[in-house]
């Protein structure tokens, strides 16, 4: 087992440096580089910036070297934790990132126990209940899901909250506790915020989730091992949720890692509409800004949560499945 | 016991044949008609089918079916809600002005159903090309009063049609979802087929390769790569180099699918007799292992439709897919991006009906491809 996690482990890594090869290759494609932008905001702030100033400033970030070099400056002080000076936001990036990349965090791991949570329990009721009206419910709420995009579905609540029920929905804070101390009114009030783009960004992987496991768990309650359960007197409820569970849900760690990529990427749009302090809207500002350095170092971030995501879902599939490490 | 044993299959298949005879079974039809029927017992996605038939033609057919023009700015009717209709010897307009409100310094609309406003049916309205052929300024439906404007929709806040800005929305946000499942079929196609044929080292490296692709987050990536698009191209540079993007990332899911169908086939018996007879390589692939993926491919690309119609969608919500003057329905909806304005202006979010809409459609009739395809898997 010990070996399996040093391999796997190993392969993140190696993976990590490639796409830290795409994030410099897209901070070096902006249009125009961050640099020049900042030399052209000089000059019309106020007088002549010289051409000694200038090739000062790109000794200084190292943009007269070759990109190798260039890249390798930018790569240790990633590692050292420093992903160097946003220019647009004029400040230190890990001070603008580190508070937004918890919160993404929280949001996307947050709303894949959701997802689980609801579709483990409905994809057992809907393949035990097949083609009964409970089933047909599920399943038709489920098409429903796949074909609402995640920023429709936020943007629809948002709307009909404000309307008719009059909650006031997005942003993590009503007006009234946004500065104010931590209280336990504030707590309710962080947790009324919460729950609504949290349902939201496991919606779609909540639907798709559940046809997953109704699929199956149809196909492995068919299997020989479950009639010998049944037949040797095992109750029901100890045969659906004992025997076939189990098995059914191992193929669910092994997609684990494109409902996760469904996740962050829902989480960035919920949180652009919904005015959530994550990175999703620090990355669309960065694109729209053009401030590439930002936006790499995002796509960095995002690449590593989804990779993580993947290292501990092929690992608990070690785990529940043997077949899994024996395969390696 | 040979002459017995090499007897007996021809026996039962002579014996199988004159049983389908009378019974027109499985061994007279075709695959493609097997696959024809199989579809059609499936109603959900026959159904499906008709609608998306009937949403590509209002498309097709915009300017047709739409009452006023979608580029013109109309300051006199900007957010008008949609038209209010009476009965006056048929359907008829309630007579609409614009008026300052001087209270709240903005203007408002007054609805007034005593006075109505025909509208007359193949009536003439602004000039446009069936097609980019022959032009004609017939429209469906048309209000008979300039001033009082036929807004099945509502209007946006250039005062242009929601409902006409929808109906010519779909030729973007449909044919990208065409476009790109057809790259991602060939791409996928490829690049599958010769990752399962080789082996080996390109085998590695492919897998590889799709392995990074799909560690990077979809959405983020497709954003960071459409940021890089100037925002001066034109929309069809745009529309042509989206597709582009958004097949790139998509086609690792297809290829890896692939992969393993020709794998598997190429393990077959018969792709092993074949190559004993002493078939060349191309030809194996060309007569066993194509032929016997392709309904996969077709069956998986269909499925791409529909997400990419909703990436594109998201993409350009959010301001970095398509952009004014382009028209898709993911543009449209960046008008109601603003809760503020959604809550006074409801009907900006008619477009998102029409996508999801469509994109269940695509899903049904994928689903439906793809059980007509591959009954067993």
């Amino acid at each position: 087992m010990l070996v399996f996690i040093i391999r796997r482990v190993i392969y993140m890594l190696i993976t990590l440096a490639l796409i830290s090869f795409i994030s410099f290759a897209v901070m070096a494609s902006a249009p125009g580089n961050a640099l020049a932008q900042e030399v052209q905001r000089l000059r019309t702030v106020g007088g002549a910036v010289s051409t000694n100033q200038i090739n000062a400033l790109y000794k200084q970030y190292g943009l007269d070297q070759p990109w190798i070099v260039q890249y390798w400056l930018w790569i240790k002080g990633f590692i050292h934790g420093d992903y160097g000076q946003s220019i647009t936001a004029r400040a230190p990036i890990n001070q603008l990132i580190y508070s937004r990349l918890g919160l993404s965090l929280a949001f996307s791991f947050g709303s894949l126990f959701i997802a689980w949570g609801i579709a483990i329990p409905l994809g057992v009721y809907s393949a035990t209940h097949r083609y009964k009206l409970g089933d047909n419910v599920v399943t038709g709420i489920q098409f429903i899901g796949v074909a609402v995009p995640e920023f429709l579905l936020a943007l629809s609540l948002m709307y009909i909250f404000s309307k008719y029920v009059n909650i006031d929905v997005g942003s993590l804070y009503s007006n009234k506790y946004s500065h104010a101390a931590w209280s336990w009114g504030k707590f309710v009030d962080l947790f009324n915020h919460l729950w609504i783009p949290l349902l939201v960004i496991s919606a779609g992987s909540t639907t798709v989730t559940t046809r997953l496991l109704r699929a199956n768990l149809l196909d492995v309650v068919n299997q020989q091992y479950i009639q010998t359960a049944r037949a040797k007197g095992v109750s029901e409820r100890k045969v659906i949720w004992r025997h076939a569970v189990r098995n059914a849900i191992a193929p669910l760690l092994v997609g684990l890692g494109s409902t996760l990529t469904v996740l962050i990427g829902g989480e960035a749009v919920v949180s652009i509409v919904m005015n959530l302090p994550t990175t999703g809207p620090l990355l669309l500002n960065a694109l729209l800004q053009k401030d590439m350095y930002l936006a790499g170092t995002l796509l960095m971030f995002s690449s590593m949560m989804l990779l993580v995501g993947n290292l501990i879902a092929d690992l608990l599939l070690a785990w529940v499945d043997p077949r899994a490490r024996a395969f390696e | 016991m040979t002459i017995q044993a090499l007897e007996s299959p021809e026996l039962a298949e002579s014996g199988a044949a004159t049983a389908g005879a009378t019974e027109k079974g499985i061994g007279d039809v075709s695959q493609g008609r097997l696959m024809v029927r199989r579809f059609k017992q499936s109603k959900l996605a026959v159904l499906s089918l008709f609608v998306l038939i009937i949403i590509a033609m209002l498309a097709l057919f915009a300017p047709f079916f739409s009452p006023n023009p979608t580029q013109t700015v109309d300051v006199g009717h900007k957010y008008s809600s949609p038209s209010s209709w009476t009965w006056k010897g048929g359907p008829a307009l309630c007579q609409r002005t614009q008026v300052l409100d001087l209270s709240s310094i903005s203007y408002k609309y007054k609805t007034d159903c005593s006075k109505s406003v025909g509208i007359s049916w193949f009536g003439h309205g602004y000039k446009y090309k069936v097609l980019g052929i022959f032009s004609t300024d017939r429209h469906l439906l048309v209000s008979s009063d300039p001033k009082t404007k036929l807004f099945l929709w509502g209007s946006d806040r250039n005062g242009a049609d929601v409902f006409a800005r929808t109906l010519h929305g779909g030729r973007i946000s449909i044919s990208i979802g065409v476009i790109v499942a057809a790259i991602v079929m060939v791409l996928g196609g490829l690049i599958g087929t010769v990752s399962g044929y080789v082996g080996g080292a390109t085998d590695t490296l492919i897998q590889r390769l799709i392995e990074l692709i799909q560690s990077i987050p979809t959405l983020p990536l497709w954003a960071t790569l459409t940021a890089v698009m100037p925002s001066t191209w034109s929309v069809s540079k745009r529309f042509i180099v989206l597709s582009i993007l958004l097949a790139a990332v998509g086609w690792p899911g297809l290829a890896r699918a692939i992969r393993g169908k020709v794998m598997s086939y190429n393990r077959a018996d018969y792709v092993s007799a074949a190559k004993a007879a002493g078939s060349s390589g191309f030809r194996i692939v060309r007569t066993h292992l194509v032929p016997n993926s392709m309904s996969h491919l077709v069956a998986a690309g269909m499925l791409v439709i529909p997400a990419t119609i909703l990436g594109e969608t998201t993409l350009s919500f959010l301001g970095l897919g398509m952009q004014r003057p382009g028209i898709s329905w993911g543009v449209m909806l960046l008008d109601a991006q603003e809760l503020s304005t959604l809550t006074v202006f409801p009907w900006l979010l008619a477009p998102a009906g029409m996508v999801v809409i469509t994109v269940a459609c695509f899903q049904f009739l994928g689903d439906g491809v793809r059980d007509a395809v591959d009954p067993y898997g």
